[in-house]
C-alpha cells in the first residue's frame, strides 16, 4: 500500500502526461530502493557536467540531465538520490550501491559485455588540448603536424584509440590518472598536447590551464565510432529500458537538446582538424 | 645416564642398522608430512570447491578471470612490461652506488667530516620517511616545471631520479648496518697493520660488511621491482598502466591479474634466491 501511495506521490508531483505515468510504472520495483532513483556520479564530478560539484542543485549538463530523467521515470527531485563511485566501483562484480551511474561514461562494444549502457545522452567532439607556446611553434590544425607533437592521456577515457588509430603520433603518448595530472604534465612542458572530450577541453583551457588553448576539434560526424556518453548500468539491469525510454522521450521532444544549450559552451570556434 | 645414551646413539654410524630412536623420529617425521598432505589437499580442495558456489563466483569470474580479455591483453602486457624491467635495470645500479655513498657519509668518524655524517642523517630520515608517490610526483612533476627543455624534462629522467633518492636512503640503513655488525677490534686489527682509514674500509671492513646484507639488500631489490610501476603515476605506460588502459577498455579486471601474474614470474625466483642467500649465510655462522 505505501508502495502504491508513493508512486501516486511521484506521479501528482511530477506533473506530466499520461506517457509518463507509463514510465513511472516502469520503475516500480525495480530500484535499489523502493521508491527513490539512486544515481552515482564521479567524486569529484567535474564542471560542465556537474557545477561546483554538487548534482542535487540540478546545475550543469549531467545533473541536468538525470533529473529530467527521473522525472520522465516518474520521480520527483526529492526522490532523487546521489552517491559518488570511481570508474573502478562502478565496473566492480557484486551488487552496486547505485540504479545508474553518470559521469561521462563512453559507450563501447567492449564495455557492453561487461556492463549494461543506456542510448546515448550526448555525443562528444574530441578536442586537442594545448598551451599557446605550442601553438607559437606552428602546430597546426592538421593530422600531419598532430603527429609530430607529444601526446598525453587520461588513461581510463576513450580518448586513447582514438590517438592510436586517428592521429597515429610519431612517440608514444604518456597517459596519466587523471586531468589533473595531465595538466600538471602539460605545465611541466612534458606533453604538447592532450585528448579531451570537447566540453572538458573548453573548460580547461579556458579556466584551469595556464595560457591553454584548443587546437583543433574532431567533430563526431566525422569518426567512425563517435564517442558517445550514456549511463551505467548493472549488466541485465531491469531498469534499463525504462531509462531508455525517458531518454529516447527527451531527445524526441528536444529537451535534451535545450539542456545541452544551457549547459554546454557553443564550440563553432574550434577549428575542425582535416 | 641419559648423557651417555644419546652420546651413544650420535657415535654410532648410522649407514648401518639404524637404531630404535632413529626408527621412532622417521616414524614420526611420516607422521607429521602425511598430515600435513592431508591438510594441504583438504585446504585446496575446500577453496577450488567452495568459492565457486559463493553466488558471485559467476559475475567475480567474468570481471577477473575472464579468458578471453586475458587472451586479448596479455601480450600487450609482456610487452609493457620491458619498460619496467628498462627502469629497473637503470635504476637499481644507480641506487646501490647512492646508498653505498650515503652509508659512507654516515660513517664518517673525522670531526671535519662532520657535515658530511649530518648530510647522510638528514638523507635517509627525510627519504625514508617520505611515501615513494609524493617523491615521484614532486620531483617528476615540479622538476621539470622549473622550465627545463626537453629532453631534459622526461618522466624517465625524473621519475628515475625520485626512485633513486628513496631507495637508495633504505639502501644506505641496510649498508650501514652492515658496517655496524663488523666489530671495532677489525679496524684496530687493520690499523696495526699499517692500512689507513679508508683502506681499513675498503679492503677489511666493506667486503664484510657487504655480503652480510646482501639478503637484506635482495628484498629490497624486489620491492624495487613492484615500485617502478610508480612512475606511471608521471606518464610512463609500464605494465600496470597498461593493465589500467585495457581495464577501462574492457571494463574488465582481468589485465591486472595478468600483470599480476609477470610480476610473481619475476618476483617469486628473486625472493626464493634471495631466501636462499639468507639460509646460506645463516647456516655458515653457526
Amino acid at each position: 500500500m505505501k508502495l502504491l501511495a508513493n508512486t501516486a506521490l511521484a506521479l501528482a508531483f511530477s506533473a506530466t502526461s499520461a506517457l509518463a505515468a507509463d514510465h513511472g510504472a516502469c520503475a516500480i520495483g525495480k530500484t535499489l530502493t523502493e521508491g527513490m532513483l539512486t544515481i552515482a556520479t564521479g567524486n569529484p564530478a567535474y564542471y560542465p557536467w556537474v557545477m561546483n560539484d554538487a548534482p542535487e542543485s540540478g546545475e550543469g549538463f549531467e545533473a541536468a540531465v538525470a533529473y529530467a530523467i527521473a522525472d520522465k521515470m516518474g520521480f520527483s527531485a526529492e526522490d532523487v538520490t546521489w552517491v559518488r563511485t570511481s570508474f573502478d566501483e562502478a565496473i566492480q562484480p557484486g551488487t552496486k550501491n547505485f540504479d545508474f551511474n553518470m559521469q561521462q561514461y563512453s559507450i563501447t562494444p567492449e564495455r557492453e559485455e561487461m556492463i549494461d549502457f543506456s542510448l546515448p545522452y550526448y555525443t562528444s567532439a574530441m578536442a586537442v588540448l594545448t598551451t599557446q607556446s605550442v601553438l607559437d611553434t606552428g602546430a597546426e590544425a592538421t593530422l600531419d603536424s598532430l603527429m609530430g607533437l607529444k601526446w598525453g592521456a587520461v588513461a581510463t577515457t576513450t580518448a586513447l584509440p582514438i590517438l592510436s588509430d586517428v592521429i597515429q603520433p610519431e612517440s608514444d603518448p604518456l597517459l596519466y590518472n587523471d586531468n589533473a595530472d595531465v595538466n600538471a604534465a602539460i605545465m611541466a612542458g612534458q606533453i604538447d598536447a592532450a585528448l579531451y572530450d570537447l566540453p572538458t577541453a573548453l573548460y580547461l583551457s579556458a579556466v584551469v590551464v595556464e595560457g591553454g588553448a584548443l587546437l583543433g576539434q574532431f567533430p563526431p560526424e566525422q569518426s567512425e565510432r563517435p564517442d558517445q556518453f550514456g549511463l551505467l548500468m548493472e549488466e541485465g539491469s531491469p531498469l534499463k529500458e525504462c531509462v531508455n525510454a525517458a531518454i529516447s522521450e527527451l531527445t524526441e521532444s528536444g529537451e535534451l537538446a535545450a539542456i545541452e544549450a544551457k549547459w554546454l559552451a557553443e564550440a563553432t570556434g574550434v577549428p575542425v582538424i582535416e | 645416564m641419559v648423557d651417555t645414551s644419546s652420546q651413544n646413539s650420535t657415535k654410532k654410524p648410522s649407514a648401518e642398522a639404524p637404531t630404535r630412536r632413529e626408527v621412532y623420529e622417521a616414524g614420526i617425521r611420516r607422521r607429521a608430512n602425511r598430515i600435513a598432505l592431508i591438510s594441504t589437499v583438504s585446504v585446496a580442495l575446500a577453496i577450488v570447491v567452495l568459492v565457486p558456489l559463493a553466488p558471485g563466483w559467476d559475475a567475480v569470474q567474468r570481471a577477473f578471470f575472464n579468458g578471453r580479455v586475458f587472451a586479448a591483453t596479455f601480450p600487450g602486457l609482456l610487452d609493457a612490461f620491458l619498460l619496467n624491467v628498462m627502469i629497473f635495470a637503470w635504476s637499481a645500479p644507480l641506487i646501490a652506488v647512492t646508498g653505498l655513498a650515503i652509508a659512507l657519509c654516515r660513517d664518517a668518524r673525522a670531526p671535519a667530516l662532520f657535515p658530511l655524517r649530518l648530510l647522510g642523517t638528514a638523507y635517509t630520515d627525510v627519504f625514508r620517511g617520505l611515501p615513494v608517490v609524493l617523491v615521484i610526483y614532486i620531483i617528476g612533476f615540479g622538476v621539470p616545471g622549473l622550465g627545463l627543455p626537453r629532453p631534459w624534462n622526461s618522466p624517465y629522467i625524473w621519475g628515475t631520479l625520485a626512485l633513486v633518492l628513496v631507495y637508495s636512503a633504505y639502501v644506505a640503513e641496510v649498508i650501514r648496518s652492515g658496517i655496524d655488525s663488523i666489530h671495532q677490534s677489525q679496524r684496530s686489527a687493520a690499523a696495526s697493520l699499517g692500512l689507513s682509514d679508508r683502506d681499513a674500509m675498503r679492503f677489511v671492513v666493506l667486503p664484510k660488511a657487504i655480503r652480510n646484507v646482501v639478503p637484506a639488500n635482495m628484498n629490497l631489490f624486489i620491492a624495487l621491482q613492484k615500485d617502478v610501476a610508480l612512475l606511471s603515476f608521471i606518464g610512463p605506460v609500464e605494465i600496470f598502466r597498461q593493465a589500467g588502459v585495457y581495464k577501462s577498455l574492457y571494463a574488465n579486471f582481468t589485465p591486472y591479474v595478468g600483470a599480476a601474474l609477470i610480476f610473481l614470474a619475476l618476483t617469486i625466483p628473486a625472493t626464493r634466491y634471495a631466501d636462499y642467500l639468507m639460509n646460506k649465510q645463516n647456516r655458515a655462522r653457526t
